[in-house]
């Protein structure tokens, strides 16, 4: 069992990593002044990476590192969307931390680094690389958060994500720990093999996969491991919200897919029941309680909560299809939640924060271009054709029905029934209520084109989805 | 020689691409009104090729188009017509052209995005009726609410907010469980095609499910009582070219889906059900005629009327079953099938040319009260010779279509059941009476206030809109024969799906 570590499989991980220590120097020299380099140069980082991924993407496939590390197409479709994610997430960010005072180079290389940990965890084939990829993510994230350092409800948030993030960590870690009591490895090609060839003891597995999901539904903010969303969310600086609810979501589901599909997919029996109830309970708490907020970023963040839900239904399907359908939806969700948060930014002005729903009244009127984009990204999270989202939901439905579910597939669309009430209700404020005020938008220019660019995407991967749909069916045969 | 053109593509593109063109130009265009006419009556014209070029002897779908769309799933472009859509999809196109010329002047502010709006929707109505694909079919069926949902909120009265809102949630609820019926049938049947689901097998539980599910979606839509609560809301809350759509086309898409899907699908749930959906039709017919009767809206009354009507549709979907039960040969049930069938089409020109007049009363007097009206013949003496035609025609005056769906299914109904002959026909006592009764209000009389007294007689505009759907009106009345034939095909093909068991 020994081979050559091929270099080249993390090829694009290595490049990401030189660049962000090279950011960190130049921040280090720079100092005050170094916001505008470090964000040029994390761009091009980001930029090269995706096309050294992009390049890596038609070779072979394989471990690497003694099987602690995979280069896959699942992974490799999963990085490359990473990547273009906080490239528009930079872009979006970038003059509303102008405008309060927060435009560092720090800001940068946090996210580079996270960034990394994301890659990492998505291509993680072993217990302890997952771990590293995941808390190198983490940390980045907490400060982040915290980087407002003056506003209390910042503070707070990055308190409660650090302790209830810490505690996801450690419940993952003994899961961990149990299913490597049972089957004498980390590493998840042998604790598959070993869990298809039988004869473990399934009662201390089951204990251990609790502790296992226990730590997913934390990273992914499935209920009833959610509590920390809503308030990161609201409290974070809105630049920073938009970046932890795209990518850092794209990456735990590629945990969760690691350890429950690749590593542990022949226990599904084990772990399907469970699943269930985080996807039921997410899809009914996020929905309903969704409705009752005033916020727009709380709102949002428990729209999360029921997306995961939806995203959980494609997992707990356990079939091939199932999993494609599971991460058509991840794709998208991140897409959309994109521009729903990247509106907020849009919305922004200096000192203004536009996250109270009554923030949006009578856009349509003071802005038609930007309500109808807005339009398109709440009917498509809404998941009403012909928008992108109905594909998703529909695939994930179509995959409990054809493992005759059928109970879970009426829960789901009778959440997405209630789901549609307050995606409306933005709508309603933005085209039927009159406008309080006559504010100009402020965005730079960029930023409006990109987010067009954003909304429109949501609206033609609506009309034609079938090649990317075609593309995550490839990635699960 | 035109086998190969892609007719039904053009007339559901047409409309939806002019009216996105519409839309960029922007607000306060002057071109948006002239545009959007000509857009609208391209698409009629266009449809009318859909009738010269249709075989009425075949019960084949015609005009057929297939591509692949979603190939991962087997979701295909698939559209094709038969009997039961083509008539609709005309109805469809002429109601867009007649709303438009509505909106003419009517519409003040945001007069691009209102054209749009109705452009948009049209093509996706057409969509509806025109597809073979069960997911393309509920992307159409869907989409067309945002549109709808816009119009009523953005154009509608003072309690729009809360009427749209409903509507939206309504349908939606109604129509998710259409999404998992035809997800479960793709499961059993391996396919999306809607042909396809006609010959699957299916057990009888396994059916009674899907018919409820269908049930569910499209009695919502129809609508049927006791889910027809939105109807009156929306109405209301409406602008007059989103009544006219809603009335003349939206509750036919109710209909023509129990049609496709739910009776050639799943028959033996249909008729072992068939007394549910006898019973609700014939509440509606004598319960909500009754409820119109009441009503001091007068848009409220044609909307319950429109209820009451839609009754009839369902009534004369459902009977066929008793009717086999009764008769080896099931002529009856040629005629009940082919009564709903004109019935649905008579009432989309009826209900709308009721909602226009309404509408022109309001835009002179801004209230829909009818007992703000009175004397009105005295004052728009044209109009109200119009408005007491429709009114007669709604009550099912023989000579106006409005007589031969109801005569028809009344006919059919005493092969089925004499009773429910009986309580059918009330509505030609109930109809007559809510509806002449408003006219004697609002329109004969003496002149009640000041402000009727000031009204003036409809313009050349109104005048031209009311007096097609007059002419249509009575073409049918008096010679219903273009319109049955060209469906007798399919309605013979859907005896014999329905008349054979598939478990």
């Amino acid at each position: 069992m020994f081979e050559v570590t091929n270099m080249a499989f993390a090829l694009p991980e290595m490049f990401m990593l030189g660049m962000a220590c090279a950011i960190l120097l130049v921040v280090a020299f720079l100092g005050k002044k170094a916001a505008g380099p470090a964000y040029f140069l994390s761009q091009l980082t980001l930029a090269v990476t995706m096309v050294l991924i992009y390049q890596s993407m038609h070779k072979a496939s394989g471990l690497t590192f003694d099987g602690t590390y995979i280069k896959d197409t699942f992974g490799d479709i999963l990085k490359l969307a990473i990547c273009a994610l906080n490239i528009v997430v930079l872009l979006y960010s970038t003059s509303y931390l102008k405008a309060r005072d927060l435009y560092k180079g720090e800001y940068y290389i946090l996210a580079i680094f996270s960034t990394l940990g994301m890659m990492i965890m998505v291509s993680a084939y072993h217990f302890l690389t997952l771990y590293l990829g995941l808390e190198l993510m983490s940390l980045c994230l907490y400060s982040m958060v915290a980087m407002h350092r003056d506003s209390v409800v910042a503070t707070e948030a990055a308190m409660k994500y650090f302790i209830l993030g810490a505690i996801a960590s450690g419940m993952l870690l003994y899961g961990m720990s149990i299913i490597y009591g049972v089957t004498g490895s980390l590493d998840l090609s042998i604790i598959a093999n070993s869990i298809q060839t039988g004869g473990l003891d399934t009662t201390v597995l089951s204990f251990g996969l609790v502790f296992l999901i226990i730590g997913i539904g934390f990273k992914l903010g499935a209920v009833p491991f959610h509590m920390w969303l809503p308030d990161v969310y609201h409290g974070a600086p809105t630049a920073v919200t938009l970046f932890i609810a795209t990518a850092p979501k794209l990456a735990a589901f590629a945990m969760a897919i690691r350890l429950l599909v690749d590593g542990l997919g022949d226990a599904q029996q084990y772990w399907q029941g469970m699943v269930i109830m985080l996807s039921v309970l997410s899809m009914i708490i996020g929905n309903i309680v969704a409705i009752a907020q005033t916020n727009l970023k709380r709102m949002l963040a428990y729209s999360t909560i029921s997306h995961i839900g939806f995203i959980l239904l494609g997992i707990l399907s356990g079939s091939q299809a199932g999993y494609a359908s599971a991460m058509f939806y991840a794709l998208v969700y991140s897409l959309m939640s994109l521009g729903g948060f990247g509106m907020i930014i849009l919305m922004s002005r200096n000192g203004f924060e536009a996250d109270n729903i009554d923030d949006f009244k009578g856009l349509s009127s003071r802005n038609p271009w930007f309500a109808l984009m807005m339009l398109l990204l709440m009917f498509s999270m809404a998941g009403i054709p012909p928008l992108v989202g109905f594909y998703a939901k529909l695939t994930v439905i179509k995959a409990v029905v054809d493992i005759n579910l059928i109970s879970v597939a009426v829960v789901a669309v009778l959440m997405s029934v209630i789901g549609a009430f307050y995606y409306l209700r933005i709508i309603k404020v933005m085209y039927f209520d009159k406008p309080i005020h006559h504010e100009k938008l402020h965005a730079p220019v960029d930023m409006r084109i990109m987010f067009s660019v954003n909304a429109l995407t949501v609206f033609a991967l609506g009309i034609f989805p079938g090649s990317l749909l075609a593309l995550c069916m490839s990635v699960f045969p | 020689m035109f086998t190969n053109f892609p007719l039904l593509s053009l007339i559901i593109w047409l409309p939806i691409m002019g009216g996105i063109a519409v839309l960029i130009n922007g607000d306060n265009n002057p071109w948006a009104r002239p545009l959007s006419l000509l857009i609208s009556a391209l698409t009629l014209l266009l449809s009318i090729g859909l009738y010269t070029g249709f075989d009425s002897s075949s019960f084949q779908m015609q005009f057929v188009e297939q591509a692949p769309w979603i190939a991962t799933f087997n979701i295909n472009y698939h559209l094709g017509i038969d009997g039961f859509s083509m008539p609709l999809i005309i109805l469809t196109a002429f109601s867009t052209v007649i709303v438009v010329i509505a909106g003419w002047q009517v519409i003040e502010h945001r007069v691009s995005q209102y054209m749009a709006a109705f452009l948009i929707m049209s093509g996706l109505m057409i969509a509806v009726f025109a597809a073979l694909d069960a997911i393309l079919f509920y992307v159409f069926f869907e989409a067309m609410l945002i549109p709808l949902f816009l119009v009523i909120g953005i154009w509608g009265g003072p309690n729009r907010v809360y009427a749209t809102i409903k509507f939206f949630l309504y349908t939606l609820f109604g129509s998710v469980f259409l999404l998992l019926a035809l997800l479960y049938l793709h499961h059993v049947a391996g396919s999306f095609e809607i042909l396809d689901f006609h010959k699957v097998a299916l057990s009888m539980e396994e059916q009674i499910w899907l018919f409820l599910a269908f049930l569910i979606a499209f009695a919502v839509k129809v609508p049927m009582w006791p889910v027809h609560t939105w109807l009156p809301d929306a109405h209301v809350e409406a602008p007059t070219g989103g009544s006219v759509i809603l009335a003349a086309i939206t509750l036919k898409i109710g209909g023509y889906g129990l049609i496709r899907f739910a009776l050639p699908i799943t028959p033996d749930a249909s008729l072992a059900l068939d007394w549910l959906v006898i019973g609700l039709s014939l509440t509606a017919v004598v319960y909500i005629g009754f409820v119109a009767l009441v009503q001091t809206d007068m848009k409220k009354l044609i909307a319950y009327s429109s209820i009451a009507h839609m009754g009839f549709v369902t009534l004369g979907l459902f009977i066929v079953f008793r009717i086999f039960a009764n008769s080896a040969t099931g002529s009856g049930a040629v005629l009940a099938i082919e009564g709903a069938m004109v019935q649905m089409i008579s009432h989309g020109f009826i209900a709308a040319a009721m909602f226009l007049c309404v509408g022109i009363l309001y835009d002179r007097m801004h209230t829909r009260e009818i007992s703000a009206y009175g004397g009105v013949a005295n004052t728009m003496p044209v109009f109200a010779g119009f408005a007491v035609f429709f009114a007669m025609a709604n009550a099912g005056l023989p000579g106006t279509s409005g007589f031969v769906g109801e005569f028809m299914v009344i006919l059919a109904a005493f092969q089925a059941n004499f009773w429910f002959a009986f309580l059918a026909a009330t509505t030609l006592i109930l109809g007559a009476a809510y509806s002449l009764w408003m006219i004697k209000r609002v329109i004969f009389g003496e002149v009640a206030n000041d402000n009727v007294a000031k009204l003036e007689d409809i313009n050349r505009r109104e005048f031209w809109m009311l007096a097609s759907l007059a002419v249509i009106v009575l073409a049918i009345g008096l010679w219903p024969a273009p319109l049955t034939e060209v469906m007798h095909a399919s309605v013979e093909h859907l005896l014999t799906q329905v008349s054979q068991s598939k478990i």
